[in-house]
């Protein structure tokens, strides 16, 4: 089964009222791999990643995870909404970092991290507190554990949410924007955390504008225009041989931050 | 006014004479209050959530509900309770019809209260619930809740103050509360302003301590902030 990709997207599309915000998007994340999503607002990436999760539900077209479609089952060849239940479940395999970090205020940060561990994963509190105080370690934070989130700055309580998403041992981790909210010299922190996880072998799926990040860590780079996949492929290659005017505008807004690689 | 000597006709002698009328109309205030209290609180929250995630029927509903009870005054509420209802041959006693009423009134507020403090919960937290897989009922007790409830908590005292209040009306049917009770007192020994100035001395006390317990609760939960 190592050929089958962890998640595969065919023909999604999603639509807000008439507006038609995903014509049809392909695209594959195998086990292990980093693909980022990038592209100009309004382009459909957070749609996209909101769709994997369930957040939003698509109009059209199939999300397989590990080539089981997410949202709904297929009976008598039609399609069947899955009770809340079975949507529930399909969640917890997939973990998400939001770019509000959407931390619960009510909770400590250990608190946050063992919310799923104890409810959905139905762990003991001892062994959740266990897990938490890991993973809280693991994004530099042990110290902060009993702290709420007002009490923690932006990039930690980034931080604590990834904590929060990787200690459920999601199948994938999505990323909208986690660092956009954040004041510039805190984004280096969550970064750092996102690389590590990445080098761990943490299957990723990555909407991002840092350009620099994206080219270093993805394996594989989606330009999203309008709703389409513009162009997707290595990061070398789609950084460096843009083949479409859209894309060299938009990756041209970051000239200079890429020195010499850029044309 | 207000002689407190120990001489009869005075006010300390009568005082002390009524003792047990006053004590025992300050019981019954702060009986019929606090079951109010209690079962608005519950049936509110209750109401509160089926108005923020009900079916659209249920949602109608409740709504009716709300703005009927809004709608009306109290005192109505109350004689319809005792007397109206007695029309139809259903007895309910003067204190259980005052609850009735009062809860009926208060559920209404409360509801609304908790729909608008659910909807003051950001949405992300909603999200933040189902991406770690928890369940609707999960992400209710979990996640929005304990913040809503936070958030209700000041006009949920003002409620609780307009509910002592409101027991005032219950002397209307004859419940001998705190109110009715001085009143009798007063048709004793002719200490009107006496005896309406200890009342009140007596329900400021009351509301003050509900005041400090929701002002404790609120110090309790202090961690909501963003």
């Amino acid at each position: 089964m190592s050929d089958q990709p962890l998640l595969r997207a065919q023909g999604v599309r999603k639509s807000f009222g008439s507006v038609e915000v995903l014509k049809g998007i392909d695209l594959e994340v195998r086990q292990g791999q980093v693909v980022s999503l990038i592209g100009a607002s309004g382009s459909g990436k957070t749609t996209f990643l909101r769709c994997v999760n369930l957040l939003e539900e698509h109009d059209a077209g199939d999300i397989l995870l590990d080539g089981e479609p997410i949202g709904y089952r297929v009976e008598n060849g039609r399609r069947r909404r899955l009770s809340e239940t079975r949507v529930s479940a399909q969640r917890a395999r997939i973990g998400m970092v939001f770019q509000q970090f959407n931390l619960f205020p009510h909770l400590t940060a250990e608190e946050n991290v063992m919310l799923g561990l104890t409810k959905v994963l139905g762990k003991g509190k001892a062994e959740a507190r266990e897990i938490a105080g890991h993973w809280l370690g693991r994004v530099g934070l042990e110290a902060r554990r009993a702290h709420y989130p007002y009490q923690l700055s932006g990039g930690q309580q980034q931080r604590v949410a990834i904590a929060r998403a990787v200690a459920m041992e999601p199948r994938l981790l999505l990323f909208d924007e986690v660092t956009s909210a954040l004041d510039p010299e805190l984004v280096a922190e969550v970064l750092g955390v996102m690389q590590q996880l990445a080098g761990s072998g943490m299957t990723m799926l990555v909407v991002s504008h840092e350009m620099l990040f994206v080219r270093d860590v993805s394996h594989h780079v989606v330009f999203m225009d309008g709703g389409r996949v513009a162009q997707a492929g290595p990061p070398a290659e789609v950084f460096d041989r843009p083949d479409s005017d859209r894309l060299r505008g938009f990756l041209g807004r970051f000239h200079g931050m890429f020195g010499g690689v850029r044309h | 006014m207000l002689d407190f000597s120990m001489t009869p006709g005075a006010f300390g002698f009568e005082a002390w004479q009524s003792r047990w009328s006053i004590l025992s109309g300050v019981g019954v205030t702060v009986a019929s209050s606090g079951l109010t209290i209690v079962i608005a609180t519950v049936l509110g929250i209750l109401f509160g959530i089926a108005l923020s995630y009900g079916w659209w029927w249920l949602r109608l509903a409740i709504r009716l509900y709300v703005d009927v009870m809004r709608g009306i005054p109290v005192l109505v509420l109350i004689l319809f309770t005792y007397y109206g209802l007695a029309l139809f041959g259903i007895n309910v006693p003067a204190f259980w019809a005052g609850v009735i009423a009062l809860s009926g009134f208060a559920t209404a507020h409360i509801a609304e209260t908790l729909r608008g403090a659910v909807q003051s919960v950001p949405q992300g937290q909603m999200e933040a619930g189902k991406a770690i897989g928890l369940r609707f009922a999960q992400r209710l007790r979990y996640v929005i809740l304990p913040q809503a409830v936070r958030r209700m908590l000041p006009p949920w005292v003002n409620t609780c103050l307009e509910i002592v209040k409101g027991t005032t009306l219950l002397s209307v049917i004859g419940v001998v509360e705190l109110l009715l009770a001085s009143q009798q007192i007063m048709a004793r020994n002719y200490l009107i302003v006496d005896f309406y100035l200890l009342a009140t001395l007596l329900y400021l006390i009351i509301n003050f301590a509900i005041a400090q317990i929701g002002g404790v609760l609120e110090r309790r939960f202090s961690y909501l902030r963003y």
